[in-house]
């Protein structure tokens, strides 16, 4: 059995520790250990960015993260975006404009949304779609997710 | 009902019920679920399309620590009890359980061999890579012409072709062939002054749900099995556990949690039984949980395909004849879709004189399942290309041509059934009458096409109750999955006709112990067929609240009415309840009322969409850039204006996806090269431009408020109207899905 590492981090603004195997990703640690299950495992290899995480602020794939790197950092997740009981302006705007069916690649798109917002407040249609080309959805075509980003960004 | 426009709750978009959870990653999916002590099941997998095996070792995986079970074929059936289904000629239930795990072939690559509960999923994946499997190679075939060959190698040596004739006496690679004939095709052509004909190719594609299929099962000590499934279907769980397991049904209880996606392909189950018999083995509860490569290689992709297609018009543009035949892969075990695929691609139109034959063939790959509109869409590719094309020769607006010969009330379909209530002509008419038809299309190698279809739909068995609280609020339950939005429209219906506003009404899905059965959510069926059980439901709850009020107020019970929120009696002014005050009465008046309704829906309306897209080809690299998509349907009446327009996004993108994308590659072992979303590639965000959904409200009749199915239509005629597009962008014309680059340059001669 291979021996476990104790790991120190910033999870949604809340100091915490957790063991971990050496080979386990921050995706698994996640669900499987911390309970935080509303960011999605859709392929493991870094293809559907259904478990779309912000480490230290920037966009990545949890499933392709080591959960020892994330070491001394912050990563935020879908159950950090409310600030509760408040949803968070993208939450709202995907709620309100229909841009979720099944709601499974919805965290994803939401952290990735977030990411877009932060970096760019006001995105056009060309940008959003370029931006969310890492997070598949099956079931909305798209459509109303751009249009979704688009109301949060006051455009 | 289906003529008071002045409905308070039908044709609203409030947000979803489910939002707020799913927004805010709190919803519980099938992957979600985590039991106590709960173990991590993997399955093993065949590497081979079509072998015996010789042998499976499994003591290894067994001696591993952290592992608490390894399960095979011997698990699901002993064999003495094999031995007596064999006697029995129980094929149908042997094949269940070889496609469960396998027992002395297999068929397919991918196909479950054994499967390891252990402590963790790293654990359980190196159990998996212990366990010793000696395979005999067997001869493969992939391609399904090939399957036809005299020299093919069978794939079921007992495999006589089902038909209207007896089974064949040789057996087959074919499982089904059927034949359907109308007038008198030869002349039909002979009277045709334009023919056109085309053989048409597509590869198997995947519903591309983002969840793959997991299922997590805990056995109770006094025996009773629980699973937490990820299914369009609970009772379909329920019935295939129970049917394998050879357990009495309400020893299993199937608690459905929110499902990521499944698009037909979660009406089968796939790995509850192996979850069930891990659980047991290991005596506690496992949850086995699909990767993305299983869910490529051990679930239910579409049929690849080949169409064969001749079409006779005259030249005033009336089709007179049609000849099809259409060759589908069904996969490993017998199975049926190319019928389907024929009913919907001769839908469209009236055709005089027509033969179809249909073969569903038996080739080395996963066994098919449903795939929004199962069969249709590479059927609908064919026809509307062909069409098309057919249009051109005449020098007809393709539109006018469809409009021509687009079926009407009171037209025969093939089987001489004839149409009733439907909106196909209006469909057709939307479409021409759109901005879009009409709007200048500027610049080199662009080009505008179109496609029409036609979706059958479908009704059947629904449950609801409705349970009222003593505050004026209601609990709804059905027993359809949800997964698209229907707790929300199917709680519309009941709201409209309670009279309250729909935050009164909660609404949820129950499990097999607590709601009467209902067959899957699928079919486009769930907003009709489980609204009109929930329709009824509230009209059961409004007459058992009459019939208490009438005893409150010492009436006789007719003489209660029920207005606009407010129980009356019409010659007593004092005598009046609101809905609320009358709840808040039943408590003491004889306790709660529930209102019930079990349907079988037997009649529905039939869905037509015309699509139109505008393409830009680069005449170098072969790409195609989608400029402009507008998808006109006939969605009977909205319940929910926006859900319905996502459906229609939906689905076109899924069409896009086919279009364009998407297919199973394999060698010539049998071996997919691509399961993995890298190599598949669906649509991205990047890929499209806005899809804009034209909403055609033509009711359906046998519903209270005219709803038909709007879920399945909309995959079908985006292949037709891109190839439709690129040929007149390029010139040429295309004859395969996807219509890759390579494809469209060589259709352009320049490959």
């Amino acid at each position: 059995m291979t021996k476990k590492t104790l790991v120190s981090a910033t999870i949604n603004g809340e100091e915490t520790e957790f063991l971990c195997e050496p080979q386990q990703s921050l995706l698994e640690v996640l669900r499987d250990g911390l309970g935080l299950t509303g960011t999605k495992e859709g392929c493991n290899d870094g293809n559907c960015g259904a478990c779309s995480v912000l480490l230290d602020g920037r966009l990545v794939n949890s499933c392709l993260v080591l959960a020892v790197e994330i070491e001394g950092r912050s990563v935020v997740t879908v159950e950090g975006l409310a600030e509760w009981p408040r949803l968070h302006p993208l939450q709202k705007a995907f709620a309100e404009n229909d841009a979720l069916q099944c709601g499974f690649c919805t965290p994803g798109m939401l952290i990735a949304s977030k990411a877009l917002l932060d970096r760019n407040p006001h995105p056009t249609e060309a940008e959003i779609r370029a931006w969310l080309a890492g997070n598949l959805c099956r079931c909305t075509g798209y459509d109303k997710i751009v249009r979704a980003v688009q109301a949060a960004s006051g455009e | 009902m289906a003529n008071n426009k002045n409905f308070s709750v039908i044709g609203t978009r409030p947000p979803r019920v489910d939002a707020a959870e799913k927004v805010t990653g709190r919803a519980k999916y099938g992957s979600d679920a985590q039991l106590p002590g709960m173990a991590y099941g993997k399955v093993l997998r065949s590497p081979h399309a079509h072998a015996r095996i010789v042998s499976i070792d499994t003591h290894a995986a067994e001696s591993l620590p952290g592992v608490y079970a390894v399960v095979t074929s011997a698990d699901l059936l002993s064999a003495e009890e094999r031995a007596a289904r064999v006697a029995a000629e129980d094929w149908g239930f042997l094949a269940a359980c070889d496609q469960t795990l396998a027992h002395d072939k297999v068929l397919f690559a991918g196909q479950p061999i054994a499967a390891v509960a252990a402590r963790t999923p790293t654990l359980a994946e190196q159990a998996l890579a212990l366990i010793a499997v000696e395979y005999e190679v067997l001869p493969a075939v992939v391609d399904v012409l090939d399957a036809l060959r005299d020299d093919a190698p069978l794939l079921h040596p007992g495999l006589r072709t089902r038909s209207l004739a007896a089974p064949s006496e040789q057996p087959s690679n074919v499982a089904v062939y059927a034949q359907q004939l109308k007038g008198d095709p030869a002349q039909g052509f002979a009277e045709a002054d334009v023919i056109v004909e085309r053989e048409f190719r597509s590869l198997m594609v995947h519903q591309g749900y983002i969840e793959p299929h997991v299922s997590t099962a805990e056995w109770n000590a006094d025996g009773k099995l629980t699973i937490y499934a990820d299914t369009q279907g609970l009772f379909a769980v329920r019935d295939q556990v129970v049917w394998l397991l050879r357990l009495p049904m309400s020893d299993v209880r199937v608690t459905p949690l929110e499902v990521g996606g499944a698009f037909g392909g979660k009406n089968n189950s796939y790995v509850d039984v192996v979850a069930a018999l891990l659980a047991r083995k290991a005596g506690r509860p496992v949850k086995v949980t699909m990767g993305r490569a299983d869910t490529f290689l051990g679930t239910g992709p579409s049929s690849g395909t080949v169409i064969r297609l001749k079409l006779g018009a005259t030249r005033e543009g009336r089709i007179m004849a049609a000849q099809a035949a259409l060759y589908y892969e069904v996969g490993a075990y017998p199975g049926s879709l190319a019928g389907s695929g024929a009913h919907v691609m001769f839908g469209p139109y009236v055709f005089p004189n027509a033969q179809v034959d249909c073969y569903d063939v038996v080739v080395n790959k996963p066994p098919t399942a449903s795939y929004r509109a199962p069969g249709g869409t590479p059927a609908t590719f064919a026809m509307e290309a062909l069409v098309d094309e057919l249009a051109e020769k005449l020098g007809l607006d393709p539109l006018d041509f469809r409009l021509l010969n687009s079926v009407r009330n009171g037209s025969e379909d093939l089987d001489g059934d004839l149409y009733h209530h439907i909106g196909g002509v209006e469909v057709l008419e939307a479409a021409k009458a759109h901005p879009h038809y009409t709007a200048p299309l500027a610049g080199p190698n662009r080009g505008r096409g179109v496609a029409h279809s036609y979706w059958g739909n479908w009704g059947a068995r629904s449950s609801c109750t409705i349970t009222v609280n003593p505050d004026g609020t209601v609990g709804l339950v059905t027993g359809s999955v949800d997964i698209t939005g229907t707790r929300t429209s199917v709680a519309m219906q009941a709201a409209e006709v309670l009279g309250l506003p729909l935050e009164r009404v909660k609404s949820s899905v129950g499990d097999t112990d607590s709601i009467g059965y209902s067959d899957v959510s699928a079919g486009s069926r769930t907003t009709l067929a489980t609204g009109t059980a929930a329709i009824r439901a509230a009209q059961d709850v409004i007459a058992k609240m009459s019939a208490r009020a009438a005893t409150i107020w010492e009436v006789p019970a007719e003489s209660v009415t029920y207005q606009n929120g407010v129980f009356a009696v019409a010659a007593d002014a004092e005598k009046r309840f609101t809905f609320a005050e009358l709840a808040a009465q039943l408590p003491n008046t004889g306790n709660t009322v529930i209102g019930v309704a079990n349907v079988d829906v037997g009649e529905w309306g039939a869905s037509f969409a015309a699509h139109i897209v505008d393409v830009e080809v680069d005449p170098e690299t072969g790409k195609t850039t989608l400029l402009r998509y507008t998808a006109v349907q006939d969605v009977g009446k909205a319940i929910h204006p926006s859900q319905v327009e996502g459906q229609i996004q939906g689905g076109t993108v899924q069409g896009i996806g086919w279009a364009l994308y998407e297919g199973y590659v394999y060698n010539e072992a049998g071996q997919m090269l691509n399961a993995n979303l890298l190599d598949y590639k669906l649509p991205t965000a990047l890929d499209l431009p806005m899809i804009d959904p034209v909403l055609v409200e033509v009711p359906f009749p046998g519903h209270p408020f005219g709803v038909r199915g709007v879920g399945e239509s909309p995959i079908l005629p985006p292949p037709g109207a891109i190839a439709n597009a690129i040929a007149r962008a390029t010139g040429a014309r295309m004859t395969q899905l996807p219509m890759t680059p390579a494809h469209i340059l060589k259709q352009m001669g320049k490959i």
